[in-house]
């Protein structure tokens, strides 16, 4: 990181990596985290400020300031219970989280070039401090309040915005199932988000915990269509909370786009990350095989398909993204990585069509060149095609990472819940109450895909809403 | 009532209570404990199984519901690793995930003659679509055709819910000796009174429908079955093109106005795994015999 200005300030802990050709081959964490000695000079770099600007830059109100402090004084115990009174996946946070954007980007430091490094250090603490949660971590009041089997919420859907939103009513005594339609619990976190930046066993340890909580987690349970919200408050629930998601993968409407070779980013990590493709013919997932492979857009999902495809052994995996590196609305450390690990970024550039043989199998994209116009009102700059310009890219494996659109099956069968022009649905961005009484949404299928810490302060919002109605 | 924590299967253990052979070591129907799934499946809906822990996830229409007794009718043909697995199972074990129903039900409404027809294992979902007619008040009238009279399915289920039953076989072991389309074609020849039809099987014989029909200028419906993940809307997997628009057919089909549905396109896909799929068979069969 560069640094502005003139400062006396120590720079940032660097964090250890596994190397980059090591990794590329592999689907193991790619960042390994802090020891407590690293940890433990980081946090004492934190200025504990009188008006800590910190802690306003997180979606789910974590007391940066008081947990860094406590880890300054290898108070891991504290440390860990102040994290989990308003985070209850702080281990998934720590790494998934865009710091850079939220927490980090308003502390004190950041004008020096050196934040705080706060996710790392939740992370650290997450992960060492690690006791399967009980009530007293989740409140942080040390007050258990026994589950009351009458007072029933049921969220549909089990991302994190679920997740958050069944360990806040559980920890105060609020029975709470979860309804998934896949076979198994966690959403993006565990068909989406690569083994080599959030291990599974991650999220399954945050789900083991609330599972303590005596939070229900029902699989195979399609909202709409298995069970609909009339058949939820029929069987006793007090509240749904709905958290489906942005799941649903978006196309380009161009020439040979069906081909075979020609995949979702979303269908490829699935059938790679739940299905454990990765491991076919042990698992009977097949996974498409590409050794020349074009990974279209220039996003995180992008960034993880790249990725994911260097490790099942492509030859060359090219990111085409149509305005330039600075406009990437990936993670600036993801795309880093993506580059170190030998993916290559071809810019300025779309696809216009795609061909392929007798067979249908894809053999090549044919690309078009683009310029940025100058800004225009929406302050971003228009990438424009350039007249005639066109080149060809050889590719046996197209991923298609161009966003997504909001999932349908609940509100397809659902008419009473009020939808925006884009199909997501409309919620209070305070409370999170829809158009129906006691139904509250939130996450990717009321904002559109965004991120974890987002959907899970979303969840957090409407719990407290909801607790607060079931108590009056 | 929901089962509290139970982990797999909507409303209960998936419990296979029945297994018939229709044809030995390729077809057979299961009745399997289901009632939350029964309760709501309509025709034209299908379910999403998975079998073990590393199991793939395939699609399977619900070929009856009884809401009463709780259980649904699936009926497979064995094509690879998956269905051959399926196939041994039986009586008193458990489908591990059972997920559904799924895919946007027939719209059924009473209108007079609605012919159904039926290729191979397709007779089986398409019994559900005609049974559904039948009880709305529809005159039905079923067309099914396999290659010989023992590899014909469902044929005394469907003579209970159908006007007639009309049979071909491609040797002539009974009905007409051709194919389904051509006793298809005579019948609208015959009868200017049909309002609907509706075609389950291999695509080649989809395609015929949709070609037989269209002078005729009714309506024609078919279920697609191009390869599913997830078959709720989520990897694009199942994607057809019908009327130059890319849709997902597991929630926007599977069924599709006939004309419309470019049916090369979905047969190249359905080849998108073939090397991966005869590597998955060779495996189970080889551990199969040791
Ligand atoms: C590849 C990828 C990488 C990402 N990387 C990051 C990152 O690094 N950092 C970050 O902050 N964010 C990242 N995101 C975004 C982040 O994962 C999402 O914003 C977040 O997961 C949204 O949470 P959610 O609670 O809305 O639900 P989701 O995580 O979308 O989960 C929704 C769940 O609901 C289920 N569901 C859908 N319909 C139904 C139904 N009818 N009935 C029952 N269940 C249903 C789905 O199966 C799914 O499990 C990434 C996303 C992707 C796809
Ligand atoms: C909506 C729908 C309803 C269906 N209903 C029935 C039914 O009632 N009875 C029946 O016998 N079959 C049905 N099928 C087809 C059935 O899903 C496939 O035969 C099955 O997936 C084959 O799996 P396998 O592992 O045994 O064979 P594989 O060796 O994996 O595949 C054999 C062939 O089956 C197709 N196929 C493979 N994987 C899938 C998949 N995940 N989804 C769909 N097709 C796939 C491909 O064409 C492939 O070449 C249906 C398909 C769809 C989409
Ligand atoms: S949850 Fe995310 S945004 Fe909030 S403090 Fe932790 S890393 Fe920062
Ligand atoms: S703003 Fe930065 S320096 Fe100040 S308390 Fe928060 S983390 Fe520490
Ligand atoms: S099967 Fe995944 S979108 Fe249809």
């Amino acid at each position: 990181m560069k640094k502005k200005g003139k400062s006396k300030v120590r720079p940032r802990t660097p964090m250890s990596m596994l190397d980059p050709k090591e990794r590329a081959k592999m689907f193991s964490e790619v960042a390994l985290g802090y020891n407590l000695k690293e940890a433990i000079a980081e946090a004492r770099r934190c200025l504990q400020c009188k008006k800590p600007s910190c802690i306003k830059g997180c979606p789910v109100d974590v007391d940066c300031k008081s947990f860094i402090r406590m880890v300054a004084e290898n108070d891991l115990h504290g440390a860990f219970t102040k994290i989990k009174e308003t985070n209850s996946l702080p281990a998934i946070c720590g790494r998934v989280c865009p710091q850079e954007n939220q927490c980090e980007m308003v502390c004190k430091l950041c004008p020096t070039g050196h934040p705080i490094a706060i996710g790392r250090l939740e992370r650290f603490v997450a992960d060492n401090y690690y006791a399967s949660t009980s009530c007293e971590e989740e409140t942080g009041s040390g007050v258990c309040i026994p589950i009351d089997e009458n007072l029933k919420v049921a969220a549909i859907g089990s991302g994190p915005s679920s997740l958050t939103l069944a360990g806040f009513l559980a920890a105060r005594g609020v029975k709470v199932s979860v309804f998934e339609a896949l076979h198994a619990p966690g959403g993006v976190l565990v068909y989406g988000i690569p083994e080599f930046r959030l291990p599974k066993s991650v999220v399954q340890r945050e789900i083991e915990s609330l599972k303590n909580l005596q939070v229900d987690f029902l699989c195979n349970y399609v909202g709409g269509m298995t069970v609909s919200i009339d058949d939820l408050f029929h069987q006793g629930y007090k509240a749904v909370f709905i958290g489906v998601g942005a799941g649903l993968p978006k196309f380009m409407n161009l020439p040979g786009e069906n081909l075979i070779g020609i995949y979702s980013a979303n269908e490829y990590l699935t059938r790679v990350n739940l299905m454990h493709g990765y491991r076919f013919p042990e698992y009977d997932t097949p996974v498409p095989p590409g050794k020349n492979v074009v990974v279209i857009g220039g996003g995180n999902v992008a960034m993880d398909a790249a990725r994911t495809a260097l490790r099942l052994g492509a030859g060359n995996v090219k990111v085409v993204y149509r305005r330039t590196k600075g406009e990437m609305p990936a993670r600036l450390e993801e795309l880093e990585h993506a580059l170190e690990e030998g993916v290559e970024l071809e810019i300025l550039c779309t696809p216009v069509s795609f061909h392929g043989d007798e067979q249908g199998v894809l053999q090549k994209v044919v690309m078009q060149r683009m310029e940025l116009l100058e800004a225009d009102e929406s302050g971003r700059k228009k990438p424009v095609p350039l007249e005639g310009d066109f080149f060809e890219l050889e590719a046996d494996l197209v991923i298609m990472a161009v966003g997504t659109g909001s999932n349908m099956v609940l509100t397809q069968t659902t008419p009473e819940l009020k939808l925006n022009k884009r199909g997501y649905i409309l919620a209070d961005a305070q409370s999170g109450e829809t158009s129906m009484d006691m139904v509250f949404a939130g996450g990717d299928i009321v904002t559109g895909a965004a991120t974890v810490v987002e959907a899970m302060g979303a969840g957090r919002r409407a719990a407290k809403e909801i607790l607060r109605r079931l108590k009056a | 009532m929901l089962p509290a924590g139970d982990k797999s299967g909507a409303g209960g253990m998936n419990k296979i209570v029945k297994k018939r052979v229709l044809i030995p070591d390729r077809v057979s129907e299961m009745t399997i404990e289901a009632p939350l799934i029964a309760s709501k499946a309509k025709p034209g809906n299908f379910a999403v199984l998975r079998l073990t822990e590393k199991g793939e996830r395939i699609p399977l229409t619900i070929a009856d519901a009884d809401p009463e007794l709780g259980h649904i009718l699936i009926v497979y043909l064995v094509m690879g690793k998956t269905t051959a697995f399926l196939d041994t199972l039986g009586e008193g074990d458990s489908i591990l995930d059972l997920c559904g129903p799924l895919g946007r039900p027939t719209r059924i409404k009473k209108q007079g003659t609605v012919v159904c027809v039926g290729g191979g294992t397709g007779i089986a979902a398409m019994h559900h679509i005609a049974k559904g007619n039948f009880k709305a008040g529809n005159k039905v009238v079923s067309v099914i055709g396999a290659r010989s009279k023992d590899l014909l399915l469902f044929k005394p289920e469907l003579e209970k819910i159908s006007h007639s039953v009309l049979v071909s076989t491609d040797d002539g072991s009974l009905g007409h000796k051709g194919m389904v389309t051509e006793v298809l074609e005579k019948y609208l020849q015959n009868d200017p009174e049909v309002r609907e039809v509706i075609g389950v099987g291999p695509v080649p014989m989809m395609r015929a429908v949709a070609r037989v029909t269209e002078p005729f200028g009714v309506r024609t419906l078919v279920s697609l079955n191009s390869i599913m993940v997830d078959g709720m809307g989520m990897c694009g997997s199942c994607r057809v093109t019908v009327d130059g628009k890319n849709l997902f057919a597991c929630v926007e089909g599977p069924e599709f106005e006939a004309s419309k549905v470019d049916f090369d396109e979905l047969m190249m896909r359905l080849n998108a795994f073939k090397a991966q799929e005869q590597i998955s068979m060779e495996l189970f069969k080889q551990r199969k015999q040791s």
